[in-house]
């Protein structure tokens, strides 16, 4: 297995909050890693800190060194507009550009990139649109609002956007919260589909979607990774008694 | 057995932290009165082969029904709290290990049956020889069902091992009382098979109820602390 992001001793701040400490872990090629915890244990900050959102927050810094495919991407010569194009992100709730077509979402972020060609935009909008198991749905309505499309269907729109520019990962900030059961069943079949060819990082409340998708799962409490283990390990049979206590419900 | 019962009902009063629990602490006191129908009908399954009692065997097997009756309840609950609650960690071990545990007690009643059947054959006719070693293996069955469900019970490792260590005084016992009949009933007098094979059967039918209390203690030690000790060489 490739150890493909390497976090080493990362600590987050929100100015005097600190908000994850100490965090270490190595995560895996082509695998889905879900984040889990309860609320505020900083696991939205973690997966901001791989693409680096966590600095345009006012107040906000770290420290610690996060690795990708083994440079540091703190170091003082990397974009960070770079790093965000090599780590896409799907949020909580689905956000496609409201003035733009289904089209132009997903070829916003290439034209931002200066692809102008519209045979190139052509072949990677579709294609996007079918990796996120999108394109049956709107190819004929290409040039149809953005935000005109159900809740499921507008977070594959985001996937599609962020697939677009070719991220090497994807993280996941709760993607399925907003959604119905038949959409959550989409998103995860399509996120079992995708890593084949991303690493998938995904931070969810829910402990069967997490059982589900994942490889891998990561139990951070208070700022601190606790346990971090195959899923079938920490479902079945977790080493540390917080993580038992949080999953099966005897948490607090 | 009864006492192990007040006991779970003690303990049930300590911590209440989920609704959860409630229904499991009720999965729990299920299995141990079906595991209390069990030993008795074991008991009783004896006693019945001792006083050579045709019709107490025959209500033996009619009872069996009540023990079925409890392995569907138990299915279907269990069944139910894993479509429902979803449990995970240890209570899905928990609720796993009751499936299995709930189709090990069942296969025991079945042999109480098998016994009371053999006793139904041996009926009529007086017994072939004074039994030692078959009570002795009754006994132990016995004590290994009931140990075993404290184990299950109190959640202890140790217990449930101790329960697996005796699966081979089982075997010898079961060896004693075959090599027994075989050498100097069967193979000197072919007119005694009638009533020699039935013994042979009832050594064999205990000899599998210990195997199931084995079986149990082995679910309990996964239940518990997750490690498989089932089909692995003994390190304990």
């Amino acid at each position: 297995m490739n150890e493909q992001v390497n976090v080493i001793d990362l600590n987050a701040y929100f100015g005097h909050i600190h908000v994850l400490k100490g965090i270490n872990i190595a995560i895996e090629q082509k695998q889905v890693t879900a984040i889990i915890g309860p609320s505020g244990c900083g696991k939205s900050t973690f997966i901001r800190c791989i693409n680096r959102l966590h600095e345009v927050v006012p107040s906000a810094r770290l420290s610690g060194e996060v690795f990708l495919d083994g440079k540091n991407i703190y170091a003082p010569d990397v974009d960070p507009i770079e790093i965000r194009h090599r780590v896409g992100m799907v949020f909580q709730r689905p956000n496609p550009f409201p003035v733009l077509s289904i089209y132009d979402n997903v070829a916003a972020g290439l034209k931002l990139n200066g692809v102008r060609k519209r045979g190139q935009l052509d072949g990677i909008v579709e294609e996007s649109l079918k990796m996120a198991a999108l394109w049956d749905e709107v190819k004929d309505k290409l040039g149809a609002s953005g935000v005109s499309l159900s809740g499921g269907q507008q977070q594959r729109l985001c996937i599609a956007r962020a697939l677009a520019v070719k991220p090497e990962i994807i993280l996941f900030d709760e993607p399925c919260s907003a959604l119905d059961p038949i959409s959550t069943g989409k998103i995860e079949e399509l996120i079992f589909r995708l890593k084949q060819d991303y690493t998938i990082i995904i931070v969810t409340h829910n402990m069967q979607q997490a059982a589900r998708v994942s490889d891998r799962a990561a139990f951070f409490l208070l700022g601190e990774l606790i346990e971090f283990d195959r899923t079938e390990m920490m479902f079945e049979a977790p080493a540390d008694k917080r993580t038992e206590d949080y999953i099966t419900g005897r948490f607090g | 057995m009864t006492s192990l019962i007040y006991y779970h009902q003690s303990q049930r009063e300590r911590h209440m932290e989920r609704h959860f629990d409630e229904e499991l602490a009720e999965l729990k006191q299920e299995i141990l009165i079906m595991g209390t129908m069990v030993e008795q009908a074991v008991d009783r399954a004896q006693e019945a082969l001792k006083n050579l009692d045709a019709e107490e065997a025959h209500q033996i097997i009619l009872e069996d029904r009540r023990i079925d009756e409890m392995e569907l309840t138990l299915d279907e609950k269990t069944l139910r709290l894993l479509a429902l609650m979803q449990p995970l960690a240890v209570d899905l071990r928990f609720v796993a290990m009751v499936m299995k545990i709930t189709t090990d007690l069942e296969r025991m009643a079945d042999l109480a049956v098998d016994i009371a059947q053999r006793v139904i054959e041996l009926a009529g006719r007086p017994l072939l020889k004074p039994l030692h070693d078959i009570p002795r293996l009754s006994l132990l069955a016995q004590q290994m069902i009931r140990d075993a469900l404290e184990a299950f019970l109190k959640e202890d490792t140790e217990q449930a091992k101790k329960v697996i260590l005796k699966d081979s005084e089982a075997d010898q016992l079961r060896n004693l009382v075959q090599t027994e009949l075989i050498r100097d009933f069967m193979e000197k007098d072919v007119s005694c098979v009638s009533r020699a094979l039935p013994l042979l059967l009832v050594a064999r039918h205990l000899e599998r109820i210990c195997d199931h209390a084995t079986n149990i203690a082995e679910d309990v030690i996964y239940m518990v602390s997750a490690k498989v000790v089932k089909h692995r060489p003994r390190t304990f």
